[in-house]
């Protein structure tokens, strides 16, 4: 069931009261954030509708505004989402053979999950740490200044977390 | 050494915090501001010089005068912290390390503006970052610097945070000020500008978080005093991030008298480029900037040591120089191939681009596929002067400046460097193994010892 908790609810509503009155749509992007981060890492249909009735906006207002932004998954991803950066600084700096590594290493191509649905692999650009190159994001936080080493402890790290 | 103003106490432990923070004199800015007028305020912010610290440099004192105060309508500040021009993590590093600063800016900025409720919209992946501004917001509130009738003022001010999701065009004022609305990040046409229609159609000031702190030392020490720190309309201290081949990647904090050479050269900054390799290119404010070669990027076209200011580094105009920016300083050394740097740079676009007008859509597309074809040996010459004729037909024709952003680099690469792109034409299988020598460009170049 798609239906955030109370707790959950009242964050919500404590979102929308930095606006003002009637401009609800202001949470939209808050809003869809927590909805991803509560309902398997993407944006269903479902999760989509259920917050456009939340907010009072129409489905496609919210479909719109899911499809712009790239941190909407709008498909399933893995439980572990590695998204590297390659953007020239990090390219510089290796990112290239960073990517070729966790594709080896993982057997998959960029933008595929394993069939064990733990990692996904996923490239992006910029993401403001290019002094700390070659750097991927990996839920809430950043790791940086990467290599081989880091990635197979990374990868042990995630395996060992979901035993 | 630097006088510092922003990074001065970033070192203290536990600056973070905002007992430390408010004993290391935090907040005495808030203090002094709600004994002024909200006009001196701005006064003091003309006098400053302080010109907007986002990428366009456009004087902050005069933006700030500029907002329309019609009755009965609120106004507000909208700081931002989208901070995705590659190259550039500066605004991160003073967020993230030292968050009440921004914080206190905001408070004096908001009282000088009339806003009494301000917004951070911050990147949407910085969200550790979001949750350590949240937690200062919280700090500062429960001290009263924030919430109802500060310090008995009379003056009114919440601040609160907003996440973005993933889209550098949320950078662009008003594309930032859709979003905070919650809709797509697609730019508004101007006029109206932002002071007179902002977000929720309210008058709207939007300023780079390292705009807004800098108003902390303009106040406390006065516009005057900030104005004597740097040279000429490059006024007070300005945030490098530097990234790229050097040995010491970072967050400076600099005046603006000092020379490039010193900037990547000298051990207090970027420490020199690793493992005694030379100096190819720079692209000295972030990858919208003109990339220039080394020779270039040292000395302008008149024989003068380029200085890391604004008047500097763009002396000679596009075709001998470059520009500040955003301050991200991006250097390559002679192992770095151009074509295939400014291929990465084009996707980039491409992916960027919010898709409203069609010489932005198309244009970063071609010039993607144009330059990945080059640089995987597959190019022909007239494909270079194809690249040069998509880049002069996008830019100046959109609707706002991320088209010109994405022409800018591929026309500097080509400027620059177009014998480089003649090199993948001419050999397509040895352009996937090596990279074409930097001898031709920099061989005058001293590398300092
Ligand atoms: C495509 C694009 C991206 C931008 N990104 C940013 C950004 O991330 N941060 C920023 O402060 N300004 C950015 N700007 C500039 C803003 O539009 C605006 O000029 C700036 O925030 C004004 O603040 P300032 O006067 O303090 O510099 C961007 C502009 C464009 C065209
Ligand atoms: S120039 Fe590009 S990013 Fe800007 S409005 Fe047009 S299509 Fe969108
Ligand atoms: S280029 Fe990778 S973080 Fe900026």
């Amino acid at each position: 069931m798609i239906v955030f908790s109370d707790q959950k609810l009242m964050e919500v509503k404590e979102i929308i009261s930095h606006y003002p009155d009637g401009k609800q749509k202001s949470a939209l992007l808050p809003v869809l954030h927590m909805a991803q981060e509560e309902f398997g890492g993407w944006l269903s249909v479902e999760t989509m509708d259920y917050v456009a009735g939340l907010l009072h906006l129409e489905p496609i207002e919210v479909y719109e505004v899911a499809s712009f932004y790239s941190m909407y998954n709008l498909k399933p991803v893995g439980k572990h989402l590695l998204e590297v950066c390659q953007t020239g600084p990090c390219m510089i700096n290796g990112s290239d053979d960073i990517i070729d590594y966790i594709k080896q290493k993982l057997n998959i191509q960029v933008g595929e999950t394993t069939p064990d649905g733990l990692f996904t692999l996923k490239t992006v650009e910029c993401l403001g740490a290019c002094g700390y190159a070659p750097m991927m994001q990996y839920g809430k936080t950043y790791r940086e200044h990467l290599t081989k080493e880091k990635i197979d402890a990374l990868i042990e790290e995630c395996k060992v977390k979901n035993n | 050494m630097t006088k510092k103003l922003l990074l001065e106490k970033i070192d203290v432990p536990g600056i973070k915090t905002y007992d430390v923070y408010r004993r290391e004199g935090g907040y005495r800015s808030v203090e002094k501001a709600l004994t002024m007028k909200p006009e001196e305020i701005v006064e003091e912010v003309k006098k400053s010089g302080l010109r907007g610290r986002g990428g366009a440099g456009f004087p902050t004192g005069l933006k700030w005068s500029f907002i329309a105060k019609p009755e009965g309508i609120p106004r507000h500040l909208v700081v931002n912290a989208d901070e995705s021009e590659p190259g550039t993590f500066k605004d991160r590093y003073l967020m993230e390390f030292i968050p009440h600063y921004l914080i206190e800016g905001m408070i004096v900025s908001s009282f000088a503006l009339g806003s009494n409720v301000s917004y951070i919209y911050i990147r949407g992946e910085y969200a550790w970052i979001t949750d350590i501004l949240d937690q200062a917001i919280a700090e500062a509130k429960q001290q009263g610097w924030l919430g109802k009738n500060i310090l008995g003022s009379g003056f009114d001010c919440e601040i609160y945070t907003q996440r973005g999701a993933g889209a550098y065009i949320c950078g662009e004022e008003t594309a930032l000020l859709e979003s905070l609305e919650g809709n797509r990040g697609n730019p508004r046409i101007k006029p109206p500008f932002p002071a007179v229609k902002g977000v929720w159609q309210r008058p709207t000031v939007v300023n780079n978080v390292e705009t807004i702190a800098a108003v902390v030392p303009i106040i406390n020490d006065g516009g005057e005093a900030y104005s004597k720190i740097g040279i000429g309309k490059s006024t007070g201290t300005k945030l490098i991030s530097a990234c790229g081949n050097i040995n010491k990647p970072g967050v400076y904090e600099i005046d603006m008298t000092i020379s490039v050479e010193e900037f990547i050269y000298s051990e207090e900054y970027c420490g020199g480029i690793p493992h005694g390799k030379r100096l190819k290119a720079c692209i000295p404010g972030g990858s919208s900037v003109p990339i220039l070669p080394a020779n270039l990027l040292l000395t302008t076209a008149k024989g003068e040591k380029r200085l890391m200011n604004y008047e500097s580094l763009s002396d000679g105009g596009f075709a001998t120089g470059s520009m500040m920016g955003s301050g991200g300083f991006i250097v390559l050394d002679e192992d770095q191939c151009v074509v295939r740097h400014t291929y990465t740079l084009a996707r980039f676009y491409r992916h960027e681009s919010c898709g409203q007008c069609s010489p932005c859509r198309e244009g970063t597309g071609w010039m993607e596929k144009i330059l990945k074809k080059i640089e995987s040996g597959n190019g022909e010459m007239k494909d270079i002067d194809l690249l040069w004729d998509i880049q002069r037909k996008i830019e100046g024709n959109t609707i706002c400046p991320l088209g010109d952003a994405a022409a800018w680099p591929v026309a500097a690469a080509i400027r620059h460097f177009r014998d480089e792109f003649e090199w993948h034409v001419n050999n397509p299988e040895l352009c996937l193994q090596q990279n074409y020598g930097l001898a031709h460009y920099a061989d005058d170049i001293q590398v300092p010892a």
